[in-house]
């Protein structure tokens, strides 16, 4: 098996973590505790990695994989923080059938990373995401805030350039 | 009682009972998949689909109650059509390797897809590639037959109370795993095997050891012994036809010897061996002072969970290696020695209930004679399977005998398989002890005995009150140590097994599927062969086996002697691994 864990170094503080040891005491005893519990640990850290989910479990009794399960069932958490620079491809229905499946897969062939992941350096985070209401201009991917459309395979080496 | 009706006829059942329990009241089997009784209850599956008169859908049979006047469908047209299809999406995204898998012939969802004559290649699935974890000293998964009924993920979490494994991601891609996907060696799994024994199909399984082990008997240049554990004789019967709860030790070690063992020997031996040391072990604690509750170490499943989990209870813990190593560590110097063998020339082989003891036999300071006291650990399914793939008629085997001296034991020695067995056989010889070596000081603990997760009794032996526990099932062991934890209670002596119901249930034993194990108290069948056995033995105590006294009186000295402490006692260690 291929061990998830964030290829980015964990460089949480310790103002972060009384943060997150503070949710915790205030939802300790409620029922289906974790969610709330999980949603403000990425409020505070911007992501779930393994320590701040190991925390959790150990302050719950509950088992890691419990909190790793739930984390990876809703699509609202991530296991990976962000880049620098987040690519979001659409995936909806327009962009799809324009071949905006193509262009996902050559950002994860040229980034070597995969849909949630970020690359080691921590510039380039990669995401799939659904119509973001550009359909006129479909295949679109953004980058922060830039929006590219009308795109073909071949644009993709020279958007990411304008990055490095 | 409630009135129903199934299939057109009237019945009347006991209130609270599903459709499923009520069906089988009826004589009728409704196929399950994802269900195991008080185990897994989630009407997941949806095998177990019937019609019920007034509701709007097919419902879940093995999670739906029965109520005054329902009328229930369990075989229509449209029930059946519903398992067939099911039935062919599940297959659709299973790894069809069923000619060669290990579960053919022993696998529910072969049973069913037959059974329902299905179109396996209806549905074209996706199959995608999946790692097989194969990172554990015990078993493997390979997710590629996973039908994602959840029976291993309950085993785990709600049985053993452990939980490193259960479903990641969702929908099409829900993967049965560990946290961040790392291999379960990487994880506080204690390889009970509990996960194993629940899965319906051929996902995972226990490390085979046979080819090793085939290697070694056909090698002239060693001498192979073997020794199989207790519960081994009370569920290998089940392999090969025979009820639940049938002894068939002789025929067992009839086998062993036509596999080309050299020596046939026996775990009960060294079960003796080791409430010798038990036993005085917990009256040394108990009369100088020593760390009290004194618990077992018998259990690898449980040793590990100790060092996992309650680190702090390491100093109860007995030092005493379990029987399996014992028995090795005891070959290696004792018996070796005595037929002038160099201990690198024997090849010691067990044959447990048990995936844990292939872990444990990898252990630190597990190798008395400076080699490893076990070298092949195999479980009582493959002992099965080397039986039949070598070709021997095990049904037409004659019943034979153990061999000598490591082979002679006492009923003590065989109720180690069940929970409460080991206490019971320490009580018979601290007792015989405590009142100054008293032969009619009691035999019968029946107290210990029993499929129940917790239990506990106090005696009064020669004057002393000892106190003790025995939990079996590692969520009932973790309630038991956090009552005497809170201070809310308090033992002399504790017996705690990994799976429940003890060895008999371990997580190595026969396979038997989910629609016998919902309507059959396993644990409770098999364990009888144990008492049965026991009850029919002139000698009932460890200390009267007359191998085990000379072995004292050869090599070993008193209990606890230096000597015995070399060569019969371990250590442990806290671990820290991902919970």
């Amino acid at each position: 098996m291929a061990f998830k864990k964030s290829a980015v170094p964990f460089s949480g503080t310790a103002e972060q973590e009384e943060r997150l040891r503070a949710v915790i005491a205030e939802h300790k005893d409620d029922p289906g505790a974790l969610m709330p519990i999980l949603q403000k640990a990425q409020d505070i850290y911007g992501y779930l990695p393994i320590e701040v989910q190991t925390i959790i479990a150990e302050a719950l009794e509950i088992p890691l994989e419990k909190v790793y399960g739930t984390v990876t069932f809703y699509a609202q958490f991530s296991i990976n923080p962000k880049g620098k620079y987040r690519i979001s491809v659409c995936l909806g229905t327009a962009c799809y059938v324009k071949g905006s499946g193509d262009i996902f897969n050559k950002l994860q062939e040229r980034l070597g990373i995969g849909n949630g992941e970020i690359t080691p350096d921590g510039k380039f985070s990669l995401d799939a995401c659904r119509c973001i209401g550009a359909c006129g201009l479909a295949p679109v991917i953004t980058v922060n805030d830039d929006v590219y459309g009308r795109l073909t395979v071949d644009d993709v080496d020279k958007i990411l350039e304008k990055y490095k | 009682m409630v009135n129903i009706k199934i299939n057109g006829r009237d019945y009347s059942v006991p209130e609270g009972s599903t459709i499923l329990e009520a069906a089988r009241y009826a004589g009728i089997k409704i196929p399950t998949l994802c269900y195991l009784k008080e185990i897994n209850e989630i009407g997941a599956c949806r095998i177990c689909v019937v019609e019920v008169k007034g509701a709007r859908t097919l419902v879940a049979s093995c999670v739906y109650p029965v109520n005054e006047g329902m009328e229930i469908v369990t075989n229509s047209p449209k029930v059946i059509a519903s398992r067939k299809s099911t039935l062919e999406l599940i297959v659709s995204n299973h790894k069809k390797e069923c000619l060669s898998c290990k579960r053919s012939g022993n696998c529910e969802l072969q049973t069913l897809c037959k059974e329902y004559g299905i179109d396996e290649n209806k549905f074209a699935g996706e199959n995608p590639a999946v790692a097989i974890d194969d990172s554990a000293a015990h078993m493997y998964r390979d997710n590629s037959k996973c039908i994602l009924c959840r029976r291993c993920v309950a085993a785990c979490g709600a049985v053993q109370g452990i939980g490193v494994i259960g479903a990641n991601e969702r929908g099409f891609a829900t993967q049965i795993a560990s946290a961040f996907d790392m291999n379960l060696a990487d994880t506080a799994c204690v390889s009970c095997g509990q996960c194993i024994v629940a899965c319906p199909t051929g996902a995972l399984g226990e490390k085979d050891d046979t080819d090793k082990l085939l290697e070694a008997l056909s090698d002239p240049t060693k001498t192979v012994v073997v020794q199989p554990a207790p519960a081994v004789r009370a569920s290998l019967g089940e392999a090969f036809g025979y009820p639940i709860g049938t002894n068939v030790e002789g025929k067992m070690y009839a086998a062993l010897r036509r596999l080309g063992f050299d020596k046939v020997f026996d775990t009960n031996f060294s079960a003796d061996l080791t409430i010798m040391e038990e036993a005085h072990e917990f009256l040394d604690r108990m009369q100088n002072g020593g760390t009290l509750p004194m618990i077992t170490s018998c259990s690898p499943g449980w040793v590990r969970y100790c060092e996992n989990y309650f680190p702090e209870f390491i100093p109860n813990l007995s030092t005493c290696k379990s029987p399996q190593q014992m028995f090795g560590a005891i070959v290696k110097t004792y018996y070796a020695q005595k037929l002038g063998l160099n201990p690198d020339d024997v090849v010691s082989v067990s044959v447990m209930p048990c995936t844990a003891k292939k872990f444990e036999k990898d252990r630190d300071d597990q190798a008395a004679a400076g080699v490893p006291d076990v070298d092949i650990s195999i479980t009582t399914r493959e002992l099965a399977r080397l039986i039949e793939k070598e070709g021997i008629m095990f049904r037409e085997l004659p019943d034979e005998q153990p061999d000598s001296p490591l082979g002679t034991y006492t009923g003590a020695g065989v109720i180690f398989g069940a929970t409460g067995g080991v206490m019971e056989a320490a009580l018979r010889t601290a007792a015989w002890k405590l009142t100054g070596e008293n032969n009619d000081a009691p035999v019968d603990f029946k107290e210990v005995r029993g499929v129940e997760g917790i239990k506990e009794a106090q005696y009064n032996v020669g004057g002393k009150t000892v106190r003790v526990a025995v939990a079996s099932g590692l969520a009932n062991a973790k309630t038991l140590l956090k009552r005497i934890k809170s201070g809310e209670a308090s033992y002399d002596f504790i017996e705690i097994m990994a799976c429940p119901g003890g060895c008999v249930n371990g997580g190595g034993q026969i396979i038997q599927p989910a629609s016998v194990r919902n309507f059959t108290d396993i644990r409770a069948e098999r364990a009888k062969v144990l008492y049965g056995i026991d009850e029919k033995c002139a000698l009932r105590r460890s200390h009267e086996n007359p191998d085990i006294q000379a072995l004292y009186k050869e090599f070993l000295g008193e209990p606890n002697s230096h000597k015995a402490h070399e060569i019969l006692h371990t250590s442990y260690k806290a671990q820290n691994l991902y919970r």
